[in-house]
């Protein structure tokens, strides 16, 4: 049968922990689950292919946040990630952490993972944040996803590719029952009844239009439309501060960044028109976001990233690293523009928004535990809330959420779901291939990201968002009662753009919810243009509750780690000062 | 309302004379995070079948013949 071709059915399996994404948390954590007990059966489920899925299909060029002994502390990390997110941050899952991803990376290296060391054989770590050192280059990080397959093969994991979880499933006591799933190539569909489980299905990348104009030319893996938000939304978890959007800075309409994390370290910098740095710091945090836009806005822009000053030896182990490892196009695209590193600097501008932990504070809310407020179900990676974590944060939380949702099911036996929420689901599912004539998948999709980009991109202003907000609405409900998808594939898109139309509701609710700036550009209101510690230090947590969105705040935890008064507004202080 | 189709240019480009699809490979295919690429009926050989492409490359780095190239879609050059 060709692929593509749409098959009716509808199966069951059943697992111990079954782990959604098989990207870069989601290896870890379905590998830790079974190392804690191999006699449980673990499903890893993905919706490409585990070899070459998620933010790390090609690789990564460095760890962006390793705590390395001798180099930081754990103390340290925890206070530079604190008050790079403007205090709003439970600080006992960062730092747990800062004290477990060490061990992770020694576990990494003992995959076969390489990671840059000195003629001593010491790890070379790298400064790029403000106060802390820990930026670790690793020069042949093409080879993480064929080692971290390779061990998931050893563990005996049972990995199903080419399956798109949809929505989850609960007991009537609340405790999770498994989820529902459909094949991207036959649309068939698959319950999976699982004692816990861990969604690890990456960021929201698909939600704004990059400036290009290609749909799929994002910042992150354009497989990642933000699936993992929109399941927790309908299974009724709560969402922790999606108003904090991500937006990086990167190659003006290359979807890379340029790339200071790699280039920095090497003597390489951020620079105006007039050749001057403008910003203290490289390190991606909203504030420095802030001065970015601005100094492309002003007269001084656009923003270039600095490297013809340096000598051609080093200039030629930053474009190998640039041009290998993570985004290997990065070099044919600036190749086919005829820029040297050498002779020109590069262009950059800023990526569409997005929802990702990994370099900004939004995502499912977790706790130290990864436990989600749904029980039995944990989120890990660029989906789940803990602040900054990047690639070895995906790596260290995946390992916790693996451990303990294994634990979970096995204190726990199966949770009885309703078989009616399965009907209905197939029934959402399949919608759009019963129609004959409808509006298809892609169009409903750029508009819905086109309305992205005119009402909710930053700088926010309530009417817009507003007006936003009803134009969206008219678009959901054409996309609920038109969108059409002709074969399996189609209905892939056509499931993606129902996740990207909740991510893009969720943005709009939570944005107009904190009635304040904070995080730089992340969460600028220009109606509301202060900071306002004394109405929302807080986070906000998003839910659905009666079939509705709703947000409420929720109490910054204690800290583990005390911030002085004098450093609280490090990273506020970005731009740099003209000097008399 | 009515459908038509319009005509893109597309990044992946497959040589079909060191394509071995013909032969039962499909690495290609399986590795594509967007699942764009396809095996044609006609002909026995890979192409990109959907114009959705994060020009990521698994398709060109793991080809066991070299067949597959990348290019950067036109929109962004």
């Amino acid at each position: 049968m060709a692929l593509d071709q749409i098959v009716d059915g509808l199966s069951e399996v059943s697992c111990d922990v079954l782990v959604i994404g098989g990207g870069t948390a989601g290896p870890m954590a379905a590998l830790k689950a079974k190392l804690r007990n191999p006699k449980a059966n673990v499903v890893l489920l993905e919706k490409a292919n585990v070899k070459r899925s998620g933010a790390i299909s090609m690789g990564m060029d460095g760890l962006n946040n390793a705590v390395i002994p001798g180099y930081a502390t754990p103390e340290q990390y925890t206070k530079e990630i604190t008050i790079a997110n403007d205090g709003i941050v439970d600080q006992k899952a960062v730092y747990k952490y800062a004290q477990n991803c060490y061990k992770i990376i020694e576990e990494l290296d003992s995959f076969g993972i390489r990671f840059l060391k000195n003629e001593n054989g010491d790890y070379a770590v790298k400064k790029v944040h403000h106060i802390g050192t820990y930026v670790l280059p690793m020069p042949n990080g093409e080879t993480v996803k064929k080692a971290l397959y390779r061990q998931l093969r050893r563990a005996r994991i049972l990995i199903s590719n080419r399956y798109m979880a949809t929505r989850l499933l609960k007991s009537a006591d609340g405790r999770i029952a498994g989820a529902i799933s459909v094949n991207t190539r036959t649309a068939e569909m698959l319950v999976i009844k699982a004692k816990a489980v861990i969604l690890c299905m990456g960021a929201a990348g698909r939600l704004g239009l990059p400036t290009s104009g290609y749909m799929f030319g994002t910042y992150e893996n354009a497989a990642n439309s933000g699936d993992g938000y929109a399941m927790a939304y309908h299974a009724g978890a709560a969402l922790a501060n999606l108003e904090c959007f991500q937006i990086n800075p990167l190659i003006k309409d290359y979807n890379g960044p340029a790339c200071a994390y790699v280039a920095g370290p090497f003597g390489a910098y951020t620079a105006n028109n007039e050749g001057s740095r403008f910003i203290e710091c490289d390190y991606w945090s909203g504030q420095m976001m802030l001065e970015f836009y601005n100094e492309l806005l002003s007269g001084k822009g656009p923003v270039f990233l600095q490297l013809k000053h340096l000598h051609p030896d080093t200039i030629s182990e930053i474009e190998s690293t640039l041009h290998k490892v993570e985004r290997p196009t990065r070099g044919l695209f600036q190749q086919r523009r005829g820029v040297d590193y050498r002779s020109e600097s590069i262009e950059m501008h800023i990526s569409e928004i997005g929802f990702c932990s990994g370099h900004s504070a939004s995502g499912v809310f977790v706790d130290d535990n990864a436990r989600t407020t749904v029980p039995g179900l944990y989120a890990a990676g660029d989906m789940a809330s803990v602040p900054h974590n990047y690639m070895l944060g995906a790596f260290t939380n995946g390992s916790v959420a693996g451990i303990d949702a294994m634990e979970f099911a096995d204190s726990h036996d199966f949770a009885e779901f309703d078989a009616s929420e399965v009907a209905m689901e197939r029934e959402r599912v399949m919608a759009p291939t019963t129609r004959e004539d409808g509006i298809p998948p892609n169009q409903i999709e750029y508009k819905t990201r086109r309305l992205v980009n005119d009402y909710l991109q930053p700088p926010k202003v309530t009417r817009k968002y507003e007006l936003g907000m009803r134009r969206l609405a008219e678009v959901r409900q054409d996309m609920q009662d038109r969108m059409i998808a002709r074969n399996a594939h189609e209905l892939l898109r056509a499931l993606e753009v129902q996740s990207i139309m909740d991510c893009a509701d969720m943005a709009a609710h939570a944005s107009l919810y904190r009635e304040e700036s904070r995080w730089g550009l992340y969460h600028w209101r220009t109606d509301f243009p202060e900071k306002d510690n004394e109405n929302w230090f807080c986070h906000t947590l998003l839910s659905k509750r009666d079939g509705r969105m709703s947000s409420e705040k929720r109490a910054v935890e204690p800290y583990v780690v005390p911030i002085a008064d004098d450093e609280k507004d490090l990273y506020d202080k970005q731009r740099i000062r003209a000097s008399a | 309302m009515p459908l038509a189709s319009y005509e893109t240019s597309v990044p992946v480009v497959v040589d079909d004379a060191k394509c071995i699809a013909d032969k039962g490979c499909t690495v290609c295919v399986d590795v594509c995070p967007l699942d764009v690429l396809r095996i044609s009926d006609m002909t026995g050989k890979a192409y990109i079948a959907y114009d959705e492409c994060w020009y990521c490359m698994p398709c060109e780095a793991d080809c066991p013949t070299g067949a597959v190239t990348v290019n950067i879609p036109y929109l962004l050059r």
